[in-house]
């Protein structure tokens, strides 16, 4: 036993000393080192970038920076250099924040649904350039497109088309807001609402794409046209300019054109070496609608490129491709294969050429396949799993990668010596970590400011004071005016920004208040004389007038079973002067914006006395702010 | 003593110069703007109002910044001390202040045309009267407004004074208050048509002018 014993506390011993110098070799756990120590190790100096993101009390941001907010259904309002996050406008999702979704005419609008998958933000434009009007942006989810209007940052329409199923490659805006993007990321059986079995994939499933007109006046999205397209997945798209207007492009992928029981699309959809990128000249779209080569499918007029040649191409492209991104002076159309460690340029002028000399590798449904090495200017070596790219305005582009989780800047043609692409590829910045998209100030217009980037990361482990397993997102903001790119800042949002637009902020001219001399709403009431509760039936209508601390009428008095109306208007023209209107135990809670009338309409079908208040702070005696809702039985 | 009121007496007939009737011409010309431009102005700062509050006593009208909103603003924040509203119809003097500044035009414009001293004077007399008077009415209606606060109002105040001339410290708000433009203008007014006795005045004090008791 004493033998036994001894080697048995040598080996105790052994494993104590063992497990003491792993633990001391191994890296501290992040956030507990010193802040230095943990930068990017992009040579990022603290000090410079303390001041280049600093943003004094009281002074205010450069750029907007509007975030998609993926499956929370909103966007995010942010400002750079601070990135600091300044609003949420919701879209897709009831916000009781704003009231949104609680009053009658954004629940219409919202139409049953209580979420959607915001992806792509993008601006209107006049002449390539964003004009500060409007911001589109898709619900991946629900075949969706909404459209915030930048003069309240409210959104006023959601447009739901038929047979596009996951819109995702959306919502790439036209040099002149002639058509917003949609377009079939997961391909379903075709006309929308048909059964097929998925062994059935390659013949009776397709892709969509569409485009969605918007009127120059006032911004209404209606559907003007659908192309029917093989059942690949339709991913990111972008809109020609320039040189390239006319055109749209969507990269896709299963160009396999099969879903496998079991098989793991992932597998299944990465067997050949090619995707395709889908090139659309949407005049010879406009012109075949015009001539009549529509049919009316599913309620939508859609286009057979069997039926009308001449308005889809597509071009090939390193496997499973990501971003297809036009270059700021509209001459270059780069596309992203996420398994391959180039990006490829392609050279409007060759497009053009190919087709028109009808230059051919085959044709897929009814579209032409163009030659690829006809059509290609290069691949540039820029590193492992490019995904999206950004432009700065002076010949360089961005590309975010995301198995590198970096971000690669690289110079755009023309390239004098071919032989050798790698010196083209001139700086390299890590990121933390895995980049999704990128965008730069003012990226996909015509002119890119060139000062600020920031990167999109899907992932922050460790790089914040723990929340818990439901970690969020991260966008680094990174300086790009210099050779070298710098990181400047780490900013976190809610999940899930998938993308970000910019804007300068002297570009939108928002309003603070709704003018009184402005409200057509025919329920809106501005003096306490006017408000009242009136009885049809069974129908008990109120116009009811909020102001600092009292609503009036202040009691409503209804019999269960009664359908109540109530119109309320805030009077006040200060700005921040918000007042709610919420009931207690009928869930509701409508936020009503100074000179704004609202709308609730609910059923009385609990009896009891319910107060109601104001839920949106605004002055000393905003407690006092309430009344009674009397249902009697 | 005697003959000094005799001599001003029969120098009230004392024709004026082409220079003076010129002078009360103009100070008629000066009334026209007053009509259309604020007479004082009031300005509320606060540290949640940092772009201020302004309110313009027009002639006719009181006018709230902001395109009239900030009148409502004021209102609705007096309400709150139990300060009567601030409604323009409530004060007859933006009624009979215009109507008096158009009989003073029109007596202005008479004593151009009449050409004495004493038409002269009668206007300046009576624009005085009228100056004191819309003054203290003014102090009586800012008095009344600030002293007379509704005893249920939810928030106590002693009864106070708004400053008329100058700056006070009133709650929050940092006020200042001061004549505006057309204020003024009736300074202006005042001084062309003392000029223009000055001048007439000053031609028979050197006996070189044609007075109608020496011609």
């Amino acid at each position: 036993m004493k033998t036994q014993g001894i080697p048995r506390l040598v080996v105790l011993g052994f494993i104590c000393v063992l497990v003491w110098t792993l633990s001391g070799c191994a890296p501290d756990p992040p956030g507990r080192s010193g802040r230095g120590a943990r930068g990017a190790g992009s040579g990022s100096d603290v000090t410079d970038a303390a001041l280049a993101t600093y943003v004094p009390p009281g002074d205010l941001d450069e750029y907007y920076l509007f975030y998609s907010g993926g499956h929370s259904g909103q966007i995010f309002v942010s400002g750079i250099p601070s990135m600091r996050h300044i609003a949420t406008i919701p879209v897709f999702t009831p916000y009781p924040g704003t009231g949104y979704g609680f009053d009658d005419e954004t629940r219409e609008m919202l139409g049953g649904y209580t979420w959607g998958d915001s992806h792509h933000p993008g601006f209107s434009e006049t002449n390539g350039e964003y004009d500060g009007r409007w911001l589109f942006i898709n619900d991946n989810a629900n075949g969706r497109m909404a459209r915030i209007d930048l003069r309240d940052f409210k959104t006023k329409q959601i447009l739901k088309i038929p047979n596009i199923s996951a819109n995702h490659g959306s919502s790439f805006v036209t040099p002149n807001s002639e058509y917003v993007t949609m377009a079939t990321r997961m391909s379903v059986p075709f006309p929308e609402g048909t059964y097929a079995d998925v062994t059935e994939y390659g013949t009776k499933y397709k892709g969509i794409v569409a485009g969605i007109a918007i009127d120059p006046d006032d911004g209404n999205m209606t559907l003007a046209w659908e192309i029917l397209a093989p059942p690949f997945n339709y991913d990111l798209g972008d809109a020609g300019k320039g040189p390239s207007d006319g055109f749209m492009f969507w990269t896709c992928y299963n160009s396999e054109r099969e879903f496998i029981e079991g098989g793991k699309l992932e597998v299944t959809a990465s067997q050949k070496d090619k995707d395709y990128i889908l090139a659309i000249d949407w005049r010879a779209a406009e012109k075949a609608v015009a001539d009549g080569k529509a049919k009316m499918i599913g309620g939508a007029p859609v286009l057979d490129p069997l039926d009308a040649p001449g308005i889809a191409y597509f071009m090939p492209l390193a496997k499973s491709p990501h971003g297809v991104d036009v270059s700021s002076d509209g001459q270059w159309i780069i596309g992203s294969g996420k398994l391959s460690p180039t990006t490829t340029v392609y050279n409007i002028d060759k497009i053009k050429k190919a087709i028109a000399d009808e230059d051919f590798e085959e044709t897929i449904d009814g579209i032409p396949v163009l030659t690829y090495t006809s059509v290609r200017e290069a691949e540039v070596p820029v590193g492992l799993g490019p995904l999206h790219t950004q432009f700065d305005g002076r010949g360089y582009a961005y590309t975010s990668l995301f198995v590198e989780s970096a971000v690669a800047k690289w110079k755009l043609p023309p390239y004098d010596d071919p032989s050798n692409m790698e010196q083209y590829v001139v700086d390299k910045i890590p990121v933390a970590y895995n980049i999704g998209h990128l965008v730069s100030a003012e990226g996909d217009s015509m002119s890119p400011d060139g000062n600020y980037l920031v990167a999109l990361n899907k992932l922050s482990k460790g790089r914040h004071i723990s929340v818990g397993p439901s970690i969020p997102e991260s966008a680094q903001l990174i300086d790009i005016s210099g050779d070298k790119m710098k990181l400047l800042y780490d900013a976190f949002t809610e999940p899930e920004p998938h993308y970000a637009v910019t804007i300068k902020a002297d570009k939108i001219n928002a309003i603070e208040v709704y003018p009184k001399e402005e409200s057509d709403n025919p329920n809106a009431i501005w003096t306490a004389e006017e408000a009242r509760v009136e009885r049809r039936g069974n129908t008990v209508e109120v116009w009811m007038l909020a102001v600092r601390s009292f609503f009036a009428p202040d009691v409503i008095r209804v019999n269960k079973g009664d359908t109540v109306i109530v119109h309320v208007t805030n009077i006040e023209q200060t700005r921040d002067e918000l007042h709610g209107f919420a009931i207690n135990d009928y869930n509701i809670n409508v936020v009503i914006d100074p000179g704004e009338t609202k709308t609730v309409t609910f059923k009385a079908d609990k009896s009891g006395v319910f107060a109601f208040y104001c839920t949106n702070f605004c002055s000393a005696l905003h407690q006092e702010m309430q009344g009674y809702l009397l249902v009697k039985d | 003593m005697n003959d000094f009121f005799k001599r001003f007496t029969n120098a009230l007939d004392t024709p004026l110069t082409l220079q003076s009737r010129l002078f009360v011409f103009l100070a008629a010309l000066v009334l026209i703007p007053t009509f259309i431009v604020p007479l004082w102005h009031m300005t509320f700062v606060a540290q949640q109002y940092p772009e201020g509050l302004n309110l313009y006593v027009y002639s006719h009208d009181l006018v709230g910044g902001d395109g009239g909103n900030d009148l409502t603003e004021i209102n609705v924040l007096n309400h709150y001390i139990g300060m009567a509203e601030l409604k323009p119809e409530d004060f007859s003097e933006l009624k009979w202040i215009p109507l008096v500044i158009g009989i003073l035009g029109v007596l202005t414009l008479r004593a151009a045309a009449i050409g004495d001293l004493r038409a002269v004077l009668d206007v300046i007399v009576g624009s005085l009267y009228f100056g004191v008077f819309s003054m203290w009415t003014f102090y009586y209606k800012l008095s009344y407004y600030g002293t007379n606060l509704d005893p249920r109002a939810s928030v106590e105040v002693e009864p106070f004074m708004p400053p008329m001339f100058g700056y006070k410290l009133v709650g929050q708000f940092d006020v200042w208050s001061y004549p505006a433009l057309g204020s003024y203008l009736f300074l202006v007014f005042g001084a062309l048509l003392i000029a223009a006795v000055f001048f007439t005045w000053r031609t028979i004090r050197s006996g070189v002018s044609g007075s109608g008791e020496k011609s």
